[in-house]
């Protein structure tokens, strides 16, 4: 169990990774770089973890009561919003792709610019 | 070439996962520091939100920038070309000739969308309380206009060119935030010090500058997304009167 999580985070990562390398189709492969990084969300929180501990929120609980760690959930928030940024930019170069060579398929990309 | 490198990877991948500490035994002390004094030194609840707006305030300047860039380039990457027009095309689904938006779906739309701004404005004022902040509420209250664009009214939305309003809430977001900041270092000489009253831990306008901060970035990331929704919505109709031509 212990180490269950790490696992998690590979398979995201390499799964990704597969896909941004065999991918056809830009949109595909900027889809395919979001799942790489939600891999490291997935390893931010595991790392924060602790064994039964609460949400660092502490509304209702006082603030002795032991909790996971806010800091990499805070660097997880962070990353998420420059994904959201990242896919927007990508997104936009793909229409701009699209409009001008009439394909998104990145191998024919590079053959029309060769 | 492709297997050998990618065992090579894989080898290097499990030696390093097994030298990662077990997980649930937590090692670092910064999260227990914090997560011992938040409620004592800024009667924030949620310590998430307090990082990301307090503790840890001068990085989020520059995720808010970075966001704040990315819309710029955006818009700049999808400006109208001097050979591209959508105007035809926008006079098309104002008259409704290219094809009617179904009644069940306008009238779903149009109730989802007042009350998802209204629980964006929630989660954006309440994210020294519980979970929530300026960048989450901001995407809610951005779906109301994606709901808006779903019942059929992007024109009507489009009508009201809020285009130049958006910029000015984006930017005003922007600047907000660095003005909370520069009030700290004019009251006290330390740049995002958190000089408001912290009030009573529990209450919404308790924890100081960490409202104000997430007020100003939930304005922007409302005014980013809607702004990044539009300039995606124009590419659509600029390349459907392409393709008719």
């Amino acid at each position: 169990m212990s180490i269950y999580p790490w696992f998690v985070v590979a398979w995201l990562f390499v799964v990704g990774l597969w896909g941004v390398i065999s991918s056809r189709h830009l949109v595909h492969q900027i889809l395919c770089l979001a799942v790489i990084q939600s891999s490291t969300y997935v390893l931010l929180l595991a790392i924060g973890y602790k064994n039964a501990a609460a949400a660092p929120v502490f509304a209702t609980n006082p603030p002795t009561v032991p909790a996971v760690d806010p800091v990499v959930q805070t660097l997880t928030l962070t990353d998420i919003v420059i994904e959201a940024t990242v896919i927007g930019l990508l997104l936009s170069l793909a229409v701009q792709a699209w409009k001008r060579f009439g394909t998104v398929d990145p191998d024919r990309l590079r053959a029309l610019r060769g | 070439m492709f297997y050998m490198s990618a065992l090579a990877f894989a080898a290097f991948f499990v030696w390093g996962m097994l030298r990662l500490p077990a997980f649930g035994y937590y090692q670092g002390p910064y999260g227990d520091v914090i997560n011992s004094f938040v409620v004592f030194e800024r009667h924030a609840t949620d310590a998430v939100t307090a990082i990301n707006f307090d503790y840890r305030g001068v990085d989020t300047v520059g995720e808010e920038f970075i966001l704040f860039a990315s819309v710029t380039g955006v818009a700049l990457l999808l400006r109208e070309r001097r050979d591209e027009s959508a105007s035809e095309e926008r006079a098309r689904v104002a008259e409704g000739r290219a094809g009617q938006t179904s009644s069940g779906v306008k009238v779903l739309a149009l109730a989802v969308a007042a009350p998802s701004a209204l629980y964006g404005w929630y989660i954006v004022s309440h994210g020294q309380l519980s979970p929530g902040g300026g960048f989450q509420g901001g995407v809610i209250m951005a779906s109301a206009a994606i709901f808006l664009y779903v019942s059929g009214e992007y024109l009507a939305l489009r009508h009201m060119n809020p285009i130049s309003l958006l910029e000015l809430a984006d930017a005003a977001g922007a600047g907000g935030y660095v003005v909370v900041g520069l009030a700290g270092l004019i009251a006290s000489g330390t740049f995002l010090l958190n000089v408001l009253p912290l009030g009573t831990t529990g209450e919404v306008d308790s924890s100081g500058t960490i409202l104000a901060i997430s007020i100003a970035v939930g304005l922007e990331v409302a005014a980013a997304f809607v702004l990044l929704m539009m300039e995606f919505l124009e590419q659509t109709l600029e390349i459907r009167q392409r393709r008719r031509v």
